[in-house]
């Protein structure tokens, strides 16, 4: 391969990164520093998708939409949907133990996802949204757009970043981790447990439905088959333990690691015999469940694991 | 009224005793090993296609393969529970939730690489459905699934109730630690509560299969209705979680009943209505209908 196709290469491959990164920072707001078991996260994801998608692209006869509105109106209406849902879900059920809420939001990301099935007039049914437009597309065609986009998913990283980190460091941030370990303590000392689990839920929920307006906006086009639970929910559990959940660096690093081990996979199957190359991808799913069978074993607390933050006194 | 029983009610049993099957392991898992088992589904999965890959190669009916899928589910779900969820055992239970989550992943990509992901069936050919009383009509495979889950409850029954192991079993699931000092092997338990809860994740995973077709999501997509049925039967009653399964069943085929020709609820909703029942339970009554353990 060329140097000049390798590049190009990379930010492909960068851009999938962050936006597996946002994802992953905001399974972290509610795993690592709340202990919230979300196995839902396709739901918000495909909430923040079908929100900017509408909300942005230019006008179409088969569904509502068409607004035509600038990117930000975009990102910034899904962020309040999926808050709102996030709200709702968490309002019901955060209360619930560890095992029920995976099992709750599994259903969540499910009801979701009939919503975005059935209802034609919204959302255009299976057929999906096409003509979503990219940030900066008037400035930039071609190769240059590509390295833009990168950036911008990239600057979206990081601003997700530095808000997961002020959380983390916060007093905030450090009762919600008190919570996570012991929840009766955190009670005792006056802590109301489900408000701030409320909070943490919703802000976590905001910055999937993020992520999920930059993969509309990258694709170009969302249907329901892109929220397929494998692809979104377990692909971002597996990069935050491998990462190191509580560690936002870690989140981040899990992400690359993770995408570049599953980008990977890809041109290892891409090699095997003609025969084979149709079930390509499903033995890139089985080793993807087998790393994290062996990351739960052997490397629980991740490649960065998670130090709290020294006090100040 | 007729048409309520022939195109509601009968399916909806039917369908109900499905998740019945599959909501015994759960429950149990759930009740014993204390985890929320999410490649239960799957299990089922594999259930079919053994049972699948007997029909075709020994060109023996779908219900005489029962054992032959049961065999092969009860290997596979010791061979999982033995190589990625025992070395997790100590730790708290949500790592074992998460293994279990890869699990079913590695099992249903394994089905789809040996099987593909065309939908099969069993046998070929439209079966003549049995005419009662010149109104009632009902599928042949329908009276067998619902003997069969009759028989099935009964016989677990006898079992959790006569038998050491099945006493030993409720022991644990009702308060592990008096059980442990009491002396009961637990390893002997998990081994029968996996061979249990697979046994009838086969048989659930072939009635599907007999029911409508067997394909590589067939049962992932019943892991919902099956835990809401697990709920709200009560954690770690299997007796409870047959109840549930019948009511899951039926609460999802009857809602879409037409009543003064209004459909209650749009039948492509119709998975909706295990997650609602679920939801409220865990909420106002978390410990099911019959009393099971709040986890």
């Amino acid at each position: 391969m060329e140097l000049a196709g390798l590049f190009f290469y990379l930010i492909t491959f960068l851009t999938m990164a962050g936006i597996y990164a946002v994802l992953c920072l905001a399974l972290n707001m509610q795993w690592g520093f709340g202990g919230l078991f979300n196995a839902g996260i396709a739901g918000f994801y495909a909430i923040g998708a079908y929100a900017a998608a509408i909300v942005t692209s230019a006008g179409s006869k088969s569904h509502v939409g068409g607004f035509d509105l600038p990117i930000i109106v975009g990102l910034v209406v899904a962020g309040i949907i999926a808050g709102l849902v996030g709200w709702a879900v968490a309002r019901l059920c955060v209360r619930l133990k560890s095992d029920y809420l995976a099992i709750a939001t599994i259903g969540i990301a499910e009801i979701i996802r009939l919503f975005i099935v059935n209802e034609e007039w919204l959302t255009n049914g299976s057929l999906g949204i096409s003509h979503i437009p990219r940030p900066m597309e008037d400035w930039f065609v071609g190769k240059p757009a590509e390295i833009a986009f990168a950036l911008f998913v990239w600057s979206l990283v990081l601003l997700t970043w530095f808000v997961a980190h002020r959380l983390y460091i916060s007093p905030w941030g450090r009762v919600l981790r008190a919570i996570r370990d012991n929840e009766e303590a955190a009670e005792s000392i006056g802590k109301d447990v489900q408000s701030f689990r409320t909070q943490t839920f919703v802000i976590g929920a905001i910055f999937m439905a993020v992520a999920g307006a930059l993969s509309a906006h990258y694709f170009k086009y969302f249907s329901p088959d892109a929220t397929e639970p494998i692809l979104v929910t377990f692909l971002v559990w597996v990069m935050l333990i491998a990462g190191g959940s509580g560690n936002n660096k870690g989140a981040i690093l899990g992400a690359l690691v993770v995408w570049g081990i599953w980008s990977m996979t890809e041109i290892l199957t891409s090699m095997l015999p003609d025969g084979m190359t149709t079930r390509s991808s499903y033995i890139r799913m089985l080793l993807i469940g087998l790393f994290l069978q062996f990351v739960l074993q052997r490397y629980r607390s991740g490649l960065l694991p998670e130090r709290a933050p020294k006090l100040r006194i | 009224m007729m048409d309520f029983i022939n195109y509601y009610f009968i399916p909806g049993l039917t369908l109900g005793s499905i998740y019945a099957l599959g909501a015994v392991g759960i429950s149990m898992i759930f009740g014993i090993l204390r985890f929320a088992h999410f490649a239960h589904g799957d299990l089922m999965t594999v259930g079919a296609y053994a049972a699948l890959t007997a029909v075709w190669t020994l060109g023996i009916p779908a219900l005489a393969a029962i054992p032959i899928g049961i065999v092969f589910t009860c290997a596979v779900a010791l061979f999982t529970d033995r190589f990625f969820y025992k070395p997790l055992r100590d730790l708290p239970t949500i790592y074992t939730v998460i293994a279990s989550f890869g699990v079913a992943l590695i099992l249903r990509s394994l089905i789809q690489l040996v099987w593909g992901t065309e939908s099969q069936v069993y046998e070929t050919g439209f079966q003549k459905p049995i005419i009662l009383f010149d109104v009632l009509r009902i599928a042949t495979r329908h009276i067998q699934i619902i003997a069969a889950t009759f028989v099935i409850a009964i016989l677990l029954h006898l079992f959790l109730t006569y038998t050491r192991t099945g006493k030993s079993m409720r022991a644990v699931a009702d308060d592990p630690a008096l059980a442990s000092i009491a002396g009961l092997d637990p390893e002997k338990i998990v081994r029968w509560t996996w061979i249990i809860g697979a046994s009838l994740a086969a048989i659930a995973g072939i009635f599907v299969g007999l029911d409508t077709d067997v394909h590589t999501n067939l049962g992932w997509n019943m892991l919902l209705p099956m835990f809401a049925a697990a709920l709200l039967g009560g954690i770690g009653r299997p007796l409870g979680a047959i109840a549930g399964g019948l009511i899951i069943g039926m609460a999802e085929e009857i809602c879409t009943f037409p009543v003064f020709g209004e459909e209650l609820i749009s039948p492509s909703y119709k998975s909706a209505v295990a997650f609602v029942m679920m939801v409220g339970l865990l909420l106002f009554r978390p410990q099911g209908l019959f009393k099971g353990r709040v986890l």
